[in-house]
């Protein structure tokens, strides 16, 4: 696949050496000792004891961060992430959004068009662009729509959005039921080597649904969405993409139905790819007990069983990639009836020690679980980001993975609170998020660092 | 003291004690309805909101009247959901009656789970008198009450709830403190309104009316909501009718001594025959009556204890009847609450 | 369930004989002062009322030859405190099946002591119609009245520390017949436990704020 060229900031800034720290590299899915040194916002050099040499180099003017005891990582790259901008500010805006994805150590965002108006132009793409750059936090990389205004009934303009800086097409929330539309959309993205965003659920059997069908739903009493609701999507778009060529990638997958699909279409050449996120493989529809709203979402969670072939299919590599579905949502959307309630949660502050638990249980090793989060998503999008090379952009995430914290929604960067992990005891932090060489987030010792995110937070107008 | 629970939100959850408890209570209510004078000062004072989001004159006037023979003042506020859907959320209106500081509020919504939502709004207790397709607590405990009169007992016997049980929260409150209670559920209807996963909540699924009444001691009959009967669950009235009325040779396959309970309002000739409704086992009356005991029950455990709560803490200093500490701390210990 | 395990402090001050005697005599002095037993009807207060009212019913049989009509009532639910009695135990059922109206009720409870549940069952009974008059039977006065009400009847009067606990134990529900006094103790102290005691407790409540 075509790699894209991501421009870079490129300051004249001193040179940093990481020192000390582990390394962990996706690609080559092992972990070193070694030092990185960061020149001109790229890395310029990973050897063991450059900080020995550096003295007859003569760099008299280096700074230093000590990373002994932290594993150094590719900045984590988000392929699923709403940044609510434009139109939903009250929710989050692309600033607030990419600080707190530099707070979870993500580095790199693609965001979702569905905003008002939605990104089905290349004026909105460009907007969103320009936003990222005044904030100049994570890297962002506006996904464009599938169709018009979302409406699921005319192409939206792919060339247009595609020159101006799409990655990728999806009607992401407002499932596409046409399945002639699919099918063009498939064709057309092809052209541009860029995947269509599956957001697999059949509106009809969705039928008003507000989480997943089964003894939980029957026992609230709140309509049930089956998981057919997703297999039947995942299948008609398997079919598609087989027909078409295209690239299909199936976006939160949740079901376990969804997933032998996916590895099927795998097996028998289809390009398909797939993500899941955080929530669906940590939590069940157990969760909606109590009408907790921070646990209604769409796709909704689901069973055990389910649950258990996520972790499966992770295992297997079958699910390429884990992204967050980060959907901010204020307060007033969130504190109503179950039925009322607005549909996600955020997930970029809390997306790497969750998938951290995902190697203290066993499910991954610590380079994979990390390329679910770095070098597989951008190769999704055809980004040359998440990975740990010379010559390739020092974005990167500095973890104290012993770091224990309590999530208190209180205390997030996104503008919204929405999380259903409220009150989990995490282990493992981003400490320095660097983008192109730049410390865009250091974490305070403990103790220290909620006051400082305080008064950031308060700095922000 | 065997209720401690600041709300009746459910009967999911309830022990079989708690459930005896409420049963026992409105038994002696019973009484109260029987006397020339049908009022007890136990809450005089105290204020009780019916907030209503969908009409339903039955169970609001069975909750009025509980309250008023306790002498508690009730204010009744009716709100269509639709309406209060563009205005006020269910949020701001849990505040601002909170504001009035009400001493119970008894909410019937379309939403389930709403009346969590109020409860963690406010600081009185809640009633639930119906929520969505969730629970109807005290409609099952009416029937409860009603089937161990006239059993005289609960555990051990089979109970059929026919019909719509998809939509029901009458079926998942009676399924829910039936089973506590020690009895066999039986859901009866097809398929697309007893969905199969309601078996692993414990009820055993039929869909054939005779089969599902063989030998059962109780049959419940859901009222069918003709709007649900729009050709997506069921083709037609006629349809459903056809299958599952119940009728006197529908009946006969069950125990002798069945009863026949219905939540009332009946259809009549469409979710049960006439001859059945006006038969020997239909215990329709019994179930008014009992409606209003129990909600007797229910506002005087949950009101006439807080009201204990409250005063409790200056009674010492009143130098009234120090026995208000000694009897308060052994139930706070023996409920952990 | 055995009585209170009793502590050393806990002083008897009837037996089951003299509680035997204190009620033939109130059974005498109610056929006496009412001059025959026409018109009357028996209330007992639940609950141990109701059980001391069942056996001044059988005392005035075995005087008159006659069967006095009789009732219980459960004051609960016409309390002033019912915040003060705060074990929320079960409201029982009243029963009075014959007519009040234009009869003599005598009231009967065991333990006479502020006046607030006399005054309820007034209440109670007024709801049922209009007695001709109320009569007040019980077994133990301790004193400390908070309201103007005096007893018809008493088996015996027992000068006791406003603190002090007076603990009657019946045969039918206690499995002895005895009064006795508990001085006051760490009354929080005293209650832990399991269901037993607690009850046990309860119970206790109820003798003394008659
Ligand atoms: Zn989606």
């Amino acid at each position: 696949m075509s790699e894209r060229t991501v421009p870079s900031a490129g300051r004249s800034e001193p040179p940093l050496l990481v020192a000390g720290g582990t390394l962990v590299d996706p690609v080559a899915r092992r972990t070193r000792r070694a030092d990185l040194l960061v020149r001109d916002g790229v890395i310029a050099a990973i050897e063991a004891g450059i900080s020995e040499q550096l003295p007859r180099r003569g760099a008299s003017t280096i700074h230093r961060i000590d990373a002994t005891g932290l594993l150094v990582m590719p900045g984590f790259v988000d392929i699923h992430v709403h940044l609510r901008e434009p139109g939903f500010e009250y929710k989050e805006t692309i600033a607030t959004g990419t600080r707190a994805a530099v707070a979870g150590g993500v580095t790199s965002v693609a965001c979702m068009a569905n905003t008002r108006p939605v990104n089905d132009s290349p004026a909105v793409t460009r907007f969103i662009l320009e936003r990222a750059h005044a904030a100049a936090l994570a890297k962002v990389f506006p996904v464009g729509a599938v169709s018009l205004g979302l409406a699921g009934e005319q192409l939206a303009p792919f060339a247009g959005m595609y020159d101006s800086g799409i990655v990728a097409v999806s009607d992401d929330g407002m499932p596409v039921m046409d399945a002639e539309l699919m099918r063009r959309a498939l064709e057309c993205a092809k052209m541009f080597g860029m995947p269509v965003i599956d957001h697999a659920e059949d509106r009809a059997l969705v039928a008003g649904g507000v989480m997943h069908e089964g003894a939980v739903s029957l026992r609230l009493g709140l309509r049930g969405i089956p998981a057919a609701a997703e297999d039947v999507m995942v299948a008609r778009d398997i079919a598609l993409a087989g027909l078409t060529g295209g690239h299909l990638h199936v976006a939160h997958i949740s079901s376990a139905g969804s997933v032998r699909m996916v590895r099927m279409a795998r097996a028998a050449g289809i390009r398909i790819t797939a993500e899941v996120s955080p929530h669906h493989l940590w939590l069940t529809d157990e969760a909606v007990t109590d009408y907790r709203t921070n646990a209604k979402m769409a796709p909704p969670l689901r069973t055990e069983d389910d649950r258990q072939a996520l972790l499966e299919g992770l295992a297997d590599g079958t699910i390429d990639c884990i992204a967050t579905d980060h959907a901010p949502h204020h307060k007033d959307e969130k504190d109503v009836e179950f039925d009322c309630a607005a549909n996600g949660v955020i997930g970029l502050e809390t997306l790497l020690p969750l998938v951290l638990r995902l190697v203290e249980h066993g499910v991954l090793d610590l380079p994979t679980a990390i390329a679910k989060i770095s070098s597989e998503p951008a190769a999704i999008l055809g980004l040359p980001l998440g990975t740990l090379e010379v010559g390739r952009a020092a974005d990167l995430a500095i973890v104290d993975p012993q770091r224990e914290w309590t999530v208190d929604p209180s205390q997030t960067f996104s503008k919204s609170k929405n999380t259903p992990f409220e009150g989990w005891k995490m282990r493992g932090r981003a400490v320095y998020t660097m983008v192109d060489g730049r410390t865009v987030h250091e974490e305070r010792p403990a103790g220290t660092h909620a006051k400082a995110g305080e008064a950031e937070r308060e700095a922000r107008p | 003291m065997l209720f401690a629970r600041p709300h009746l939100l459910g009967l999911e959850g309830l022990t079989a004690p708690e459930i005896d408890f409420l049963l026992d209570s409105a038994e002696s209510f019973k009484e109260v309805s029987e006397r020339e004078i049908k009022k007890v000062p136990a809450l005089r004072g105290r204020t009780v909101v019916n907030l209503f989001y969908e009409a339903s004159t039955r169970t609001r006037t069975s909750f009025e009247i509980a309250a008023k023979r306790l002498s508690a003042d009730t204010i009744n506020l009716s709100a269509s959901a639709s309406s209060a859907a563009k205005g006020e959320t269910l949020t701001d209106t849990a505040r601002n009656l909170a504001a009035m500081r009400p001493d119970a509020i008894v909410v019937r919504h379309p939403s389930s789970g709403a009346p969590d939502l109020l409860a963690r709004h406010v600081d009185c207790p809640i009633i639930n008198a119906g929520d969505g397709a969730h629970e109807h607590p005290t409609q099952a405990l009416l029937d409860l009450l009603t089937i161990r009169e006239r059993k005289g007992r609960i555990a051990g016997l089979t109970v059929a709830i026919v019909g719509d049980v998809l939509h029901s929260r009458v079926a998942r409150s009676n399924l829910f403190g039936l089973r506590t209670m020690g009895a066999k559920v039986r859901f009866v209807g097809p398929p697309t309104l007893v969905p199969p996963g309601f078996s692993e909540l414990g009820a055993e699924i039929v869909w054939d009316l005779h089969e599902g009444l063989k030998d059962v001691d109780v049959v419940m009959m859901l009222r069918i909501q003709r709007e649900r009967m729009n050709g997506r669950y069921f083709s037609s009235l006629d349809e459903y009718s056809r299958l599952y009325c119940l009728s006197a040779d529908a009946v006969a396959r069950a125990r002798e001594d069945v009863i026949i309970l219905h939540p009332g309002p009946m259809n009549r000739g469409v979710e049960i025959s006439s001859t059945v409704a006006d038969g020997p086992y239909s215990v329709i009356m019994d179930q008014v009556t009992n409606g209003v005991a129990v909600r007797m029950a229910v506002l005087y455990v949950l009101v006439g204890r807080r009201k204990a709560e409250a005063e409790s803490e200056t009674v010492d200093s009143e130098g009234g009847a120090p026995v208000a500490l000694a009897a308060a701390s052994p139930r706070r210990a023996a409920t952990g609450e | 369930m055995s009585p209170t395990a009793r502590d050393d402090a806990t002083r008897v001050v009837l037996d089951a004989p003299q509680i035997q005697r204190a009620l033939a005599r109130i059974a005498h002095e109610i056929v006496e002062r009412n001059k025959g037993v026409e018109g009357l009807g028996i209330v007992g207060i639940r609950s141990r009322g109701d059980l001391i009212a069942r056996r001044l019913q059988h005392e005035i049989a075995r005087l008159e030859g006659e069967s006095v009509p009789i009732g219980a009532i459960d004051v609960t639910l016409y309390r002033d405190d019912i915040s003060r009695g705060a074990d929320h135990h079960l409201v029982q059922i009243t029963e009075i099946p014959w007519e009040v109206d234009g009869r003599t009720v005598l009231l009967v409870d065991d333990v006479l002591f502020t006046g607030r549940t006399t005054r309820a069952a007034l209440d109670a009974l007024m709801d049922f119609g209009r007695p001709r008059a109320i009569q007040l039977a019980v077994l133990v006065d301790r004193g400390h009245r908070e309201l103007p009400i005096r007893a018809d009847y008493v088996g015996k009067n027992l000068p006791t520390q406003r603190a002090e606990e007076v603990l009657v134990r019946l045969s039918e529900s206690d499995g002895v017949d005895e009064v006795a006094i508990r001085p006051a103790g760490p009354r929080i102290a005293a209650v832990p436990g399991p269901g037993g005691e607690s009850k046990q407790t309860a119970r206790t409540t109820r003798a003394r704020r008659a």
